[in-house]
């Protein structure tokens, strides 16, 4: 039901209908997702990572709203050239709701998704090359993958509830 | 907020052509219903109904023609058997909870189905504040009742049964009479309330061939002006009121009756009921062209709902899959298509609709589904231009969602 009055700004309504830096990325150096189908909202992210940990370039694929196209797009845009250890510390949810110039209140999970997705992709990054950690990057999970981990849960225990596929018929 | 609502309504500045396919959550009034409405705000009977001077007494003649009028149409034994309401969701509210308060002490159980409107679920989960217990029936992959369980169900303690005649997002006609039956034969004292919003001239309604104690009618439901509801309740059946006011004309409704909607809603009624053979007829081939044309331009979709003459006449749900539905309404709306979704995505809850789950939809299946109610205003011209658009848009939204989230 989608009900709700969402009086989208300028900004989100111009990167969802002009998505900046859409689509697959064949030469990723990685690649993360955050979120799920079940839950209405899966980011993809794939960043091309250079042997300075710098981050050439960004793309991104969304399954959601125009909240989650548009704050993906954008953290897409905010990262490009960053160092890893930047973008970890300067990209939060809320710099990505600012950046985008506010969102909706029932939106606010969209930037953490973004972001969520993000810090997985700089973390993999570091465990897919087997190297050790760097000591900017806590063990601890942040704020957004523990967000992005609770709402993947949550497509769980929903999927269990569904009605057995037997009973259905298209 | 209401900067950001410019903005957007200024995107939409250029679009040729605009086809209104939300009939589920509001409605076009009709420019001789608008007309009809006209003169009793301002002109004649703009008087309080219950009051001895003229403008009164023609506040008062009109009210109960229309009185007269709703309740011929729905087949009740007489006028007083209606209650105007300002909304369907009052008359349900009224229905449930009054019926309930009257009936304590005869027993506490109320019993609805899965897949009921939110303004039926929530009123009768909400009773269970004041003791009363609420039992789910399940439905099929159709949206059909299930009349075994509804059986098992029925008890001594069973006050008050809950079914709607039309589901209002898959369109199922539930089989009233032979649920009231089944109900009746196993506790007659229960009480058997039907939301007949989505029914109500779109397929025959009869109360007392269905012998149901209780039904709620809906105006903008039928393209008469929203804020106005009907409900009905069989004579001789106990009722509390809800709402406490001044005595009225009404015993169910204390306040000033609104005769412009009431008489809107009942010009609405008269329009729907007049030519119903080919009102139906012609929203049931606009529908099926609809339908047939998306399923044509499109793959990966699944029909909601049971086809056929079980099936509503105006009523098209559609899951897109590889595409969010909040996210495609939006598109559409920039093309002049305005429809809504069953996805969650403007809850927190990340509830999609319970109706869809109900009848066994995937979670991504529910995000992905439009609802769309065509009526007798339509044109083939807007059904075509809707075929034109939705292929479009449905394209770029799952453009941008590529290869996320497929398995």
């Amino acid at each position: 039901m989608s009900r709700m009055p969402l009086p989208y700004n300028p900004k989100i309504m111009d990167l969802f209908r002009n998505p900046k830096n859409l689509g697959k990325m064949e030469d990723a150096t990685v690649v993360a997702v955050a979120g799920n189908p079940a839950c209405g909202d899966m980011i993809t992210f794939y960043l091309k990572i250079s042997d300075k940990d710098i981050i050439e370039k960004a793309q991104f694929e969304s399954y959601g709203c125009a909240a989650n196209i548009a704050t993906s797009s954008i953290v897409t845009e905010m990262i490009k050239c960053m160092s890893l250890e930047a973008a970890w510390n300067d990209i939060t949810w809320k710099r990505v709701v600012e950046e985008i110039g506010g969102l909706p209140d029932v939106k606010f999970h969209c930037g953490v998704l973004a972001v969520g997705a993000l810090k997985r992709a700089i973390r993999q990054y570091f465990t897919q090359r087997n190297v050790e950690a760097p000591s900017w990057l806590p063990k601890e999970h942040t704020f957004e993958e523990k967000q992005a981990l609770e709402e993947e849960e949550l497509a769980k225990t929903l999927s269990k509830r569904l009605k057995p596929e037997a009973e259905k018929k298209s | 907020m209401v900067e950001n609502v410019k903005a957007l309504l200024k995107l939409h500045e250029g679009i040729k052509h605009e086809v209104y396919l939300d009939n589920e959550n509001s409605c076009i009034v009709p420019q001789e219903v608008v007309d009809a409405m006209l003169p009793y705000f301002n002109k004649t009977a703009y008087g309080n109904p219950t009051l001895t001077h003229k403008p009164g007494w023609e506040a008062f003649e009109v009210i109960m023609n229309s009185f007269k009028k709703i309740s011929k149409y729905i087949g009740a034994k007489n006028l007083e058997e209606i209650t105007f309401t300002p909304s369907e969701t009052e008359a349900n509210n009224q229905a449930i909870m009054g019926s309930c308060f009257a009936q304590k002490g005869k027993g506490k159980k109320i019993v609805i189905s899965e897949i009921e409107p939110i303004n039926v679920l929530q009123v009768a989960e909400m009773m269970q504040k004041y003791g009363f217990t609420t039992q789910k029936i399940p439905v099929n992959n159709e949206g059909f009742v299930n009349l075994e369980k509804l059986k098992e169900a029925v008890d001594s303690e069973t006050i008050l049964v809950s079914i709607s005649s039309v589901n209002n997002e898959v369109g199922t006609i539930q089989p009233i009479k032979e649920a009231v039956d089944i109900v009746k034969a196993k506790n007659p004292h229960a009480l058997f309330h039907t939301d007949a919003s989505d029914a109500y001239g779109r397929i025959p309604l009869n109360v007392q061939n269905l012998n149901v104690d209780l039904a709620t009618l809906s105006s903008y439901k039928i393209q008469g002006p929203r804020g106005m509801g009907a409900m009905y309740l069989k004579s001789g059946i106990n009722m509390e009121r809800i709402l406490e006011g001044q005595i009225g004309t009404q015993k169910l409704w204390p306040g000033v009756e609104n005769t412009p909607l009431i008489v809107g809603f009942t010009k609405a009624s008269e329009l729907a009921f007049e030519n119903f053979e080919a009102n139906t007829t012609k929203m049931r081939t606009l529908r099926d062209k609809l339908v047939d044309g998306i399923f044509n331009e499109l793959d990966d979709l699944r029909f909601n709902g049971p086809k056929g003459d079980k099936r509503s006449p105006d009523n098209a749900n559609v899951s897109i899959l590889r595409a969010e539905g909040e996210a495609l309404t939006i598109e559409l709306s920039l093309s002049g298509v305005y429809v809504s979704s069953g996805s969650a995505c403007s809850r927190r809850l990340l509830q999609p609709s319970h109706v869809l789950v109900a009848i066994g939809r995937h979670y991504s299946e529910a995000h992905g589904s439009i609802l769309m109610k065509v009526t007798r205003a339509h044109t083939e011209e807007d059904i075509a231009y809707v075929l034109k658009v939705l292929p479009t848009a449905v394209n770029r939204i799952r453009g941008i969602v590529g290869s996320t989230g497929v398995d």
